[in-house]
């Protein structure tokens, strides 16, 4: 047997679930960065975006393209509005403290997990690609689709890295993360910084969602997956560190779709599951504690 | 449960002499509640006797993580790997090995005390978020198990235990666990001896010890004590008392499944311990009873109902994080802890 096929297929697939995977985890890290919050709605976030990204493609009339475009402005920025009115009403309402927080997003995870089953029901839906052209390999031909994804997700990292290295909204942002008391002191608006922060962060998400859902079906409990991976990618990567999770969610993606392909997907699951756990318990430095600070 | 508190601390500092019943008030009141609870099955439905039988279990359930989350102070978000375990352990038991319940039910009991042992080792070397998420990750990593072993475990199909596992003869009494009245008795019986145990573990001594690392954990170990050691035995009691409930849920209802072992599970006894009063002995009980109901109720209106339970985490957390017992013990009645 020709191994080469199998594990450039494989390479592939993990190479597109990686860049999808790297949205979202940005996403949470960009998060728990800033503000010190761990989102356990996150993966709710990208769910929303995959069954508006689905709304948009079914009533939208005209070719796939069109409402492919159409969900990839109109999600990011329902989805962003979300996360910024979650944001001023709950968390900043409760002072961001630690279990208050993850009790809530807790709250906010059943909601839109809740609302998204009232309203779409229980059906998975699937969503035209906006364009099929195929890509031919010796062996197989290939979805230029998901090459496609693969390119946007680098190109909105790029972007967000830009916006945090080179941009004032992103020095703000780095303030904050850097020491928030100094921050406040000089007159940088934590609040609406956190605010945006949380938006941006549920943005990616919705992106990612709107990207993945020609290639996978929208459902209401999608977002279980990626939160879970987010995690492990987050972590494993180093919090905060855009270079890390990038380098991270390559690793994760690949290597998960090579446990998922020649195993099985649960083993997969529980192995990055204890992987988390375990990084956590034996080597957190860098990961979840701060110089002079407890996370 | 024999705590010794004949040994009461001598920083107490009130120069009475060791007493046992710590707080007295609070004492007739669990009696009170038996009673009470005892007497509902001759005036409520068979149907509520049923629904009282599930709140009653689930009630110890949220017992054991109040212990750790509402006592001790840590919050778990995995418990349901605990409520898991003691359901497997004797489950599986009682259905390969044809284990006779009490002792399919002290197994259950034995490897949650295990199994929360170990991980309590492991994840209380974290703090704070981490240690939220550990639990996260080793529990969803044991849900996961009890998929991938499906063979054994029956998966998400769960296994139903054969007839011969569902009864057991007490003194001579044939005990069927297929009889509402003999259901309702037993978990009854079970929850009051967990009740009783965890007023002495929390009003004695040791709930003090528990009570002082919640409220400052440097400042305790600076009067000599070691905390890990401590939160390791808060871990360890939280664990074994949510596995006993999970071990009874089993044998009683007679069925085992994934589901059970899943993060709903760890979010409804924290919602329950969050929603009675968190560091309340009564707490769990109530916000258990108040939940389940609500949850009944809005189950039969609509599919989101557990919508319900995110509005509801969202708003104890803002305006009402004491819960129903803790308001009332910060407004009027400081005895009720």
């Amino acid at each position: 047997m020709d191994l080469a096929p199998y594990l450039l297929l494989a390479g592939l697939e993990g190479l597109v679930q990686a860049s999808v995977l790297m949205l979202t985890a940005l996403g949470l890290s960009l998060v728990f960065g800033v503000m010190r919050v761990v989102n356990v709605a996150h993966g709710e976030f990208f769910m929303a975006g995959a069954l508006i990204a689905w709304a948009c493609g079914a009533y939208i009339p005209g070719p796939p393209a069109l409402g492919f475009i159409a969900g990839l402005l109109v999600a990011p920025l329902a989805v962003g509005a979300l996360a910024w009115a979650a944001d001023r009403t709950i968390l900043q309402k409760i002072g961001y403290n630690p279990e208050g927080t993850i009790v809530s997003t807790i709250g906010m995870l059943y909601i839109l997990q809740q609302g998204a089953l009232l309203t779409f029901g229980p059906d998975a839906r699937a969503v035209d690609a906006p364009f099929y052209y195929t890509i031919r390999t010796p062996w197989f031909g290939y979805s230029s689709y998901k090459l496609f994804t693969v390119a946007v997700a680098f190109a909105l990292v790029a972007a967000l890295w830009l916006l945090m290295r080179k941009s004032k909204v992103g020095l703000l942002m780095r303030a904050t993360q850097f020491d928030r008391e100094t921050a406040l002191n000089f007159g940088i608006p934590v609040g609406k910084v956190y605010s945006a922060v949380f938006a941006i962060g549920a943005m990616m998400a919705a992106v990612a969602g709107v990207l993945v859902v020609p290639n996978q079906q929208a459902h209401y409990l999608m977002g279980t997956d990626p939160l879970l991976l987010s995690f492990v990618v987050v972590i494993v990567g180093g919090l905060g560190s855009i270079p890390g999770t990038i380098a991270a969610a390559v690793l994760i993606g690949l290597s998960d779709g090579l446990l998922s392909v020649f195993f099985s997907p649960t083993l997969a699951k529980i192995v990055s599951t204890l992987l988390v756990a375990l990084v956590l318990i034996f080597k957190p430095e860098g990961l979840f504690t701060v110089k002079g600070r407890r996370a | 449960m024999s705590l010794d508190t004949t040994q009461a601390p001598p920083e107490t500092g009130r120069g009475s002499p060791a007493r046992l019943i710590h707080n007295g008030r609070l004492f007739a009141l669990v009696l009170a509640t038996i009673a009470g609870l005892f007497a509902l099955q001759f005036v409520l439905s068979d149907y509520l006797v049923l629904a009282v039988t599930r709140i009653l279990i689930m009630a110890v359930f949220a017992m054991g993580y109040n212990m750790l989350m509402g006592y001790t102070g840590l919050l778990s978000l995995g418990h349901a790997m605990f409520f898991g375990a003691g359901l497997y352990a004797a489950g599986l038991s009682s259905y390969y090995w044809g284990t006779s319940l009490p002792v399919s039910f002290l197994i259950g009991i034995l490897a949650s005390l295990a199994f929360s042992f170990v991980i309590g080792l492991l994840a209380l070397r974290t703090q704070g978020v981490s240690f939220m998420i550990v639990t996260l990750m080793f529990a969803q990593a044991a849900y996961l198990a009890t998929l991938y072993f499906s063979r054994v475990t029956g998966g998400d199909q769960g296994l139903t235990l054969p007839t011969d596992a569902r009864s057991f003869s007490l003194f001579g009494a044939a005990m069927d666990m297929t009889s509402d009245t003999v259901r309702f008795n037993l978990a009854l019986a079970i929850f009051a001896a967990v009740l009783v145990a965890m007023y002495f573990v929390t009003q004695g001594p040791l709930g003090r010890l528990f009570a002082a690392v919640r409220e400052n954990e440097p400042r305790t170990q600076m009067l000599g004590f070691d905390t890990y050691r401590v939160r390791l035995a808060a871990f360890t009691i939280s664990g074994t008392i949510s596995g006993l409930a999970g071990a009874l849920y089993g044998l009683v209802f007679g069925y085992i499944g994934s589901a059970f072992a899943g993060f709903h599970y760890s979010i409804e006894a924290l919602l329950f311990t969050l929603v009675g009063g968190p560091g309340t002995l009564l707490g769990p009980l109530l916000g258990t009873a108040v939940m389940t109901m609500l949850i009944d109720r809005l189950s039969g209106i609509t599919t989101a109902y557990l919508m319900i339970v995110g509005v509801i985490l969202i708003l104890v957390n803002r305006w009402f994080p004491k819960g129903i017992l803790g308001t009332i013990r910060e407004r009027a009645l400081p005895w009720l802890k």
